[in-house]
Formats: structure tokens, sequence, C-alpha cells
């Protein structure tokens, strides 16, 4: 559905997208992780031909962005990162614009939408800026659905949403799945990632890599471990001072700890600690999830550079 | 910085060329000799000498010349026998400012020679002094709100419309809506249209209010067509609005599309003949207004409304109006980029 090879997109002064590649396969749902400013959102626009690129090949089911863009408009339902109706418009009134403007109406699609439109029914008369944000981003997905697009982009669709919202909508888009759609999803919660069937993680306008939530995993070929103690602040610098360790990142009450050699053991991170004048230590092998794989594909990388 | 050194220049009230028509039905030496004393003042130009008194008419209801003075039959011989002589000045006041300056101008010349006639005509005593009757046309008390009121309308017209749409698509920008919109398959042309038309709506309701408030409160009615306000007002407004729509595309911030719209307007009214009367600028200040669109329509405006002038008096204004607001909206077409 859509192919990237080697794009370069660059502003004034920094590059914004450094030779991305990646592929969407049709029927997808492909997420995009990384931090704020990693150039999701410049990959976005650029996919949904809003941005010029200047070097590269993209193709979006087997369109040209640049040049075949009112096809691509007519196909893809795209979700901004940050609130775009119009606030002073109801929920209907928002709805029946866009219908408008994509020639269609609320009736012919209504299947589609009908799981989510459902919920925000009950408001379809109060103006979209007086909404809560959960509510929000399922008005905005409903009007980004009413043209029955084959691709979707959502772009942070989750920031700013309650936890409870986030699920919902994570529900909302496996069912979107299940019937046909596409979906390109971006967001900067690590925790979201294992909900789709393949990830890129990308960092400073570079994928590091394209693989399923597992295989992305699998690449973390360390030792980690979850370590606890009392003095936090002095325990995270200690483990970044010692040369055994690769990298010390916290994570809620841990520290996340990667070892450099395959065979390091916990009790060797307990002596270690103790020889540190720690109390209550307790370190505990765990296995890596997306986030410890994003931190070590990072400094991977930044180790090559 | 610009706006002072370019509007200082323009701000003036004098008036530098009069273009007067003089009907001489005396034909006598007396007679010539008051007409070169027009022709030789830096004042006054004399584009025509019409010879009866509808022509005379006809050229200041064109606005091909701004006064006229008769000199009546027996203007000599009744100067020389002693007599009173008369004579008749009328003056195009639409612009009430400018029509009493030109009025006193011309008083002046006619003053200076009936004093040389004094002195040089010795010996005989000539008691008769000139007098010159005059009158103004169009605005006869010289008032000053019967002349402002249908400029400030167009102002109110411009200055909404340009604002309105100068803040719209800058609005969308700021909102993110426009984002929205850019990803459907909606085109340039549909866009551009959508943004004017009810602006072009609210302008007219404007417009149609303050004609009603002029003629009600001012006592200003339309002498002329309301159907041509209306016309040229139509042009007019999508001009504007193109205008607005221009910098509003060109602009990423309200405060910025504010900016520059007040960059505009400023220059374009001072420039407009609203308070000052134009053919008073300089040359080229004049050259500036070929492009001020308020100057065309409050030409207009006040020609229609104080006048009564038809369709054939204002076919230019109207054809200039057109041209440049084809022009304008073209480029605000061209200028909408639907990508970020």
């Amino acid at each position: 559905m859509i192919e990237v090879r080697n794009l370069v997109k660059r502003f004034a002064e920094v590059t914004a997208l450094n030779n991305v590649s990646l592929q969407v396969d049709d029927g997808e749902l492909f997420g995009l992780i990384g931090p704020d400013g990693a150039g999701k959102t410049t990959l976005f626009r650029v996919i949904s031909s809003l941005l010029l690129f200047d070097e590269g090949h993209v193709e979006v089911a087997g369109k040209n962005p640049v040049s075949d863009y009112a096809a691509i408009r007519q196909m893809i339902g795209y979700m901004p990162g940050k609130f775009s109706l119009y606030q002073d418009l109801s929920i209907l009134e928002n709805l029946r614009f866009f219908t408008a403007i994509f020639k269609t109406t609320l009736e012919e699609n209504y299947d589609l939408i009908k799981d989510i439109y459902v919920q925000i029914e009950p408001f379809k008369h109060r103006p979209a800026g007086k909404l809560s944000g959960g509510m929000k981003q399922k008005l905005a997905l409903c009007c980004a659905l009413v043209h029955k697009p084959r691709l979707l982009l959502l772009d942070e669709p989750t920031t700013g949403v309650d936890a409870v919202s986030r699920i919902e909508f994570w529900e909302i888009l496996k069912r979107l799945k299940q019937q046909g759609i596409t979906i390109m999803v971006s967001t900067p919660y690590m925790d979201e990632a294992s909900l789709c069937e393949r990830i890129a993680l990308i960092q400073q306008g570079q994928i590091m890599g394209v693989d399923s939530p597992e295989g992305i995993i699998k690449t973390f070929s360390k030792p980690l471990f979850a370590v606890k103690a009392d003095d936090f602040y002095s325990l995270i610098t200690d483990l970044r001072d010692w040369n055994e360790a690769l990298s010390a990142f916290s994570f809620g009450e841990y520290v996340h700890l990667t070892m450099r050699s395959e065979s390091s053991t916990a009790m060797q991170v307990e002596s270690y600690l103790f020889s540190r004048n720690h109390s209550s230590v307790s370190v505990k092998a765990i296995s890596a999830n997306v986030e410890d794989s994003f931190m070590y594909l990072m400094l991977k990388k930044e180790e090559s550079q | 910085m610009l706006q002072l050194l370019v509007l200082s220049y323009t701000a003036t009230f004098e008036i530098k060329k009069t273009r007067i028509a003089i009907v001489d039905f005396d034909k006598s030496s007396s007679s010539r000799e008051l007409v070169s004393l027009f022709e030789g003042s830096r004042f006054f130009t004399i584009p025509y000498y019409p010879s009866q008194m509808s022509e005379a008419e006809q050229l200041i209801d064109t606005r091909k010349v701004h006064q006229v003075l008769v000199i009546p039959e027996g203007f000599c011989r009744d100067m020389q026998v002693n007599h009173e002589v008369s004579l008749q000045l009328v003056t195009d006041a639409v612009d009430g400012s400018a029509g009493a300056l030109r009025s006193a101008y011309a008083q002046g010349i006619i003053q200076d020679y009936s004093q040389e006639i004094n002195t040089t005509i010795s010996g005989r005593r000539v008691s008769g002094p000139i007098v010159a009757t005059w009158s103004f046309w169009y605005n006869p008390e010289l008032d000053y709100t019967t002349f402002m009121v249908p400029g400030i309308l167009v102002l109110l017209v411009t200055i909404i419309g340009m604002f309105l749409a100068g803040m719209n698509v800058v609005k969308e920008k700021e909102m993110g809506t426009i984002e929205q919109i850019n990803v459907t398959p909606i085109n340039k042309i549909q866009f551009i249209t959508g943004k004017l038309v009810p602006f072009w709506i609210i302008g007219h309701l404007e417009l149609t209010l303050g004609l009603v408030l002029a003629w009600v409160v001012f006592d200003i009615p339309v002498l002329g067509s309301v159907g041509l306000i209306y016309l040229v007002a139509s042009v007019y407004l999508v001009l504007v609005l193109g205008l607005g729509l221009i910098i509003s595309t060109l602009s990423d911030t309200q405060q910025q599309s504010m900016f520059i719209s007040w960059f505009f307007l400023v220059l374009f009214i001072l420039m407009s003949g609203l308070f000052t009367p134009v053919e008073g600028m300089p040359a080229w200040a004049q050259t500036l207004n070929t492009v001020n669109p308020i100057s065309y329509f409050i030409e207009v405006i006040r020609l229609v409304m104080l006048k009564g002038s038809g369709f054939v008096d204002i076919k230019s204004q109207l054809v200039s109006l057109s041209g440049y607001a084809v022009l304008v909206i073209t480029i605000a077409v061209w200028r909408y980029r639907k990508t970020v």
C-alpha cells in the first residue's frame, strides 16, 4: 500500500527525514514509533501528499503523491496530530461538511463509522470545540472515515487521551483493520507498539528498524535486568559509571540495565552494587520490551556513527 | 517609514490643477483679458471653451472640468458705463473642501482683475466692481458630512471585507483545520469561492445598511441608480476580499496578516482622496493611486450618490476595477497552496 524508498526531506536547517525506507502492506496495521521530533508527522505529511520531499521515491497504492495527489486525497483518510476540525461546528455539522466535500453522504458509509459514531451520537449537537479529548479523537476518526478510505493515516491519535479512551481507540482500529482498511498510525507511546502488526522505529529522521514487535524485541540480544535500590539517583549514576554496563535507563521504579557481556548474571550486578554500598538491592533478569529495544537500537546507532 | 514618506506628500490640501471651462458670451477685449489671467495662473488650466451653457453643464456633469466661469454678454460695455457687472462661477463641490478652495482661487483672480481695471482706467472712474456670483453644485452647502459619508461607507466595507478575508485562511492555518481540508479532494477554486461568497454577502449587507443610514440619518439619498452602486460594489468586494485572501494565504499567523492588511489599508485610505483631494497630490502619488482600489470606489460612490452619474460616467472605473478583481482572484487561487 505504501512504498517509501530513500526518502529525504530537509527543512532550512534540519534534515527531518534522512534516507527513510519502509513498506506498508495492504490491510496492515502499521505503527510508526518514535519520540517527539523524530520525524513522524513529516513522514505522514509526505505520504498524505501535503508536503513535497527532496529526494527518494514514494508510492501510495501505486500513485505518486506529488503528481497524483488528487487520486491519493480521494483514497486516504488523514487525521492530523492536532485536532483539525471546525471547533464551532457541531459533531453532526462537521460530519456533514466532510461528507459533502467528498461528495458522499453520511448514510452511505454509515456502517463503517457506526461503532464509533454511536458513542458520540448523544452529543451530536455539541460544538466540536467543547468535546472531551477522547470524543474529539472519535469525531476526527469518523470524519477521516466518511468517504471509506482504503488507507487511514493517523498521526498520534492517542496523544493527550486518557488511558481508557486509548484502549478503546485501539479496539476500534482493530475492527477497522478487519474491514480491510490499511492503517498507519504513529505514537510516542512504546507500550502501544505491541498492538501493531509491524512497527518502524524512528529517531532523528532515521528508521532504526522495521519489523513485527516480536521481531524488534528479538534484535535485543544482551542480558537485561530490572534493578531497584533505596537511593535511586546514585543507583542509576553508579550503573552508568560501571564499564560492564552498556546502558541504564529509569523505567518507573526500576532501572533497566543492559549488560555488555552475554554471560552476565544477576549475581554480578548485585555484588557490584554492594561494593558501592547500596541497600535493599533487588536485581531481576527480565525479557526486553519494545522500549528497551528502542533504547538499545538507538545506542547501537550512536555507537556506529 | 514608507508610509510617513509617501503619505506626507499626499496629505496636502492644496489644489494645483483646476480645470476650468470658460464660457465667453462677450468676446470683447475685457473678457479676453480676464481669460488670459486664468490662462496665466499656475492653478488653472482651461481645456475647454464651450460656446453654450448646456455644453458647459455637460462638462461639469461628466467631471471633465471642475469649474465653469460664465462671462455674460455686455460684460465690457457694462463695465465702461459704470454698471456693476456680474460673472457666474459654478464649482463642482462633490468634494466640499476642494470645491471651496477652487472657488476661492477663481474669485481671487477675478478680484485682481477688478482692481486692475480700477487703476488702469484712471481718469474715468470705474465704480462698478466685478461681482462674481458663485454657486456650488452637487453639494450646495459645502457640507462636509455629505461629502464624507459615501467615502466612509466605502472605507467600512473595505475594512470589514479585507479583515474578514485576511483573518480567515490564516486562522485555519493556526487552528490546523487547513491541514484537514487540504487532504480532501476539494480544489483550489472551490476553496477560494467558498471563502469569498459569505464575506461577499456580508459586504453587501453592510453596504445596504450604510446606504440606509446615509439616507435616514444624514439625509443623503442616492441621486443616481442604486443598482449601479451595487454593480460596482459587487466587483469591488471581490477585489478587496481577494486582496485579503492573498494576504491571508501568505501569512502564517493572524498578527502577520493583521499587520500587512493595516499597512495597505492605511496607505490606500489616506491616498484614496477620502480626506484630501487626489488632484492635490504629486504626480507620482496619483500614478500610485491607479492601483488603489479604494480611490476608484470612493470616486464612483460619490459620483453616483451625490451627483447622480450614470453608467457611462463610471464605466472606466468599473472596467479598471473588474480587470483588477480578476487579476487579484487569479493570484489568490494561484498562491493558495494545498500543501503545508
